[in-house]
């Protein structure tokens, strides 16, 4: 799973898709997400560091995550 | 000491479509990116229809503008007015931005060149392959993907196109203007406006939706594109014109571009809107036969396509752009200029200004 690789993000969770012209804002738990798919991590390290960093109940957050993921997804923003 | 320092090539630019207004003719964009050129130092000489358009009293944009016959007025009073006009303004290069005008440009050019007036112009021919006349069997001949559409001389085949293409279609002028027409009903008060506004034949086109992108591209005339931009709509106008947009990295849209010069040998600046359908399917919506009123975005974006037809115009040979910036948006905006009676009497009265 990775973030196509001329998708742009910023810090401040602005991301801009260059093929298509659509930009979004992303939260700041999806803008820190969408820059741990950037560097490559997989669904499994990210649920990790994730985890390690809030204070959140696990099958929660994988939940979200997945739905989050799904997102990205429909939006075309993942490599295929 | 002698001084190496190349001077700038000093050149009198004449420019048409200074109607810069919400629905923008190109010429003030196509002014603004030639000025942005340090290879040249320019004068820029306006040719207008109207007395109202604004380009005429943007003076640090426009050095001097004439008033030029309409179209309909033939080609014999528009050489004369030209030739009239390049007594006194020695011009270089001519740069026509509306549709409707191209079609005598490109019949006097031969006489304009011999009065000093250089163009870089398609032919007739290309000119008509993708007229929106016959833009349908142009994408069946060349394998483009183009909505179909039906060719009306009458209202009466109206309901037969309606019924063939299914609802909505879209309504179109023989060169500007559509509407999307749900019921029989708005397809034929579409039918008898644009038929009053612009003649006929009236072109009625399957409905695609999808996402409006366009291309502004250049051609060299001998099968190279020298430039292309894709550019996505970020905002829309009532009219369907871009108000924003944003430069694209999509080079299955650069792909589709150098295709079309290609095949065509295009020679010049043109305009192609697509729609891209949710399946990704690109649909060639029309092409516009000049450059568009956001031409400016180019030059924004890296490649100065109104300076590189310039320089192909007084015959330099130019190298095809490779980059452009992604994510370059322009934003189009009102601004109300301040002028006196005394301007618009002269423009109106002399026809000049």
């Amino acid at each position: 799973m990775k973030l196509k690789s001329n998708i742009a993000t910023s810090e401040s969770g602005f991301v801009f898709n260059p093929t298509s012209g659509d930009s979004y804002s992303a939260n700041a738990v999806a803008a820190e997400i969408m820059l741990l798919l950037k560097e490559n991590n997989s669904i499994k390290e990210i649920k990790q560091i994730m985890l390690s960093r809030y204070e959140v109940d696990s099958s929660h957050f994988e939940k979200d995550l997945d739905d989050f993921i799904a997102q990205l997804r429909d939006q075309n923003l993942l490599e295929l | 000491m002698t001084n190496l320092m190349l001077s700038p090539i000093e050149l009198v630019i004449a420019v048409t479509g200074l109607n810069a207004i919400d629905s923008p003719g190109p010429g003030v964009s196509v002014i603004r990116a030639i000025r942005d050129c340090k290879d040249f130092k320019v004068r820029i000489v306006g040719l207008s229809y109207e007395s109202l358009e604004p380009g005429i009293y943007m003076h640090d944009i426009v050095d001097k503008t004439y008033q030029i016959p309409y179209p309909s007025a033939g080609t014999e009073s528009l050489l004369n007015r030209l030739t009239e006009i390049n007594i006194q303004e020695k011009i270089d290069v001519l740069i026509p931005n509306f549709d409707a005008e191209l079609h005598n440009f490109i019949k006097i050019s031969d006489a304009l060149l011999k009065i000093g007036i250089k163009t870089f112009l398609p032919s007739h021919e290309q000119l008509d392959s993708r007229d929106k006349i016959n833009l349908s069997e142009f994408g069946k001949k060349n394998n483009f993907d183009v909505p179909a559409d039906k060719i009306l001389y009458r209202m009466e085949d109206l309901p037969m196109a309606a019924k063939e293409l299914e609802f909505p279609i879209v309504v179109k002028g023989k060169y500007y203007e559509a509407t999307v027409a749900y019921t029989l009903e708005q397809a034929q008060k579409a039918f008898l406006k644009l038929q009053a506004k612009w003649g006929l034949p009236i072109i009625v086109q399957q409905f695609i939706s999808g996402t409006e992108i366009n291309i502004a591209a250049l051609g060299d005339g001998e099968g190279n594109a020298i430039s292309v931009i894709p550019m996505r709509k970020l905002y829309i106008t009532d009219k369907g014109k871009a108000w924003a947009g944003v430069t694209l990295e999509d080079d299955s849209l650069i792909d589709m571009a150098k295709r079309f010069i290609e095949i065509t040998k295009w020679r010049g600046g043109f305009e192609i809107e697509i729609m891209r359908s949710p399946e990704g399917v690109l649909y060639i919506m029309e092409v516009n036969p000049r450059f568009p009123a956001w031409i400016y975005l180019t030059a924004g974006a890296g490649q100065n396509q109104p300076a590189a037809l310039v320089k192909m115009a007084i015959g330099e040979k130019v190298i095809p752009f490779t980059n452009y910036q992604v994510g370059k948006i322009f934003i189009r905006y009102a601004w109300d200029l301040i002028t006196d009676i005394q301007e618009f009497q002269q423009i109106s009265a002399f026809g000049e200004l």
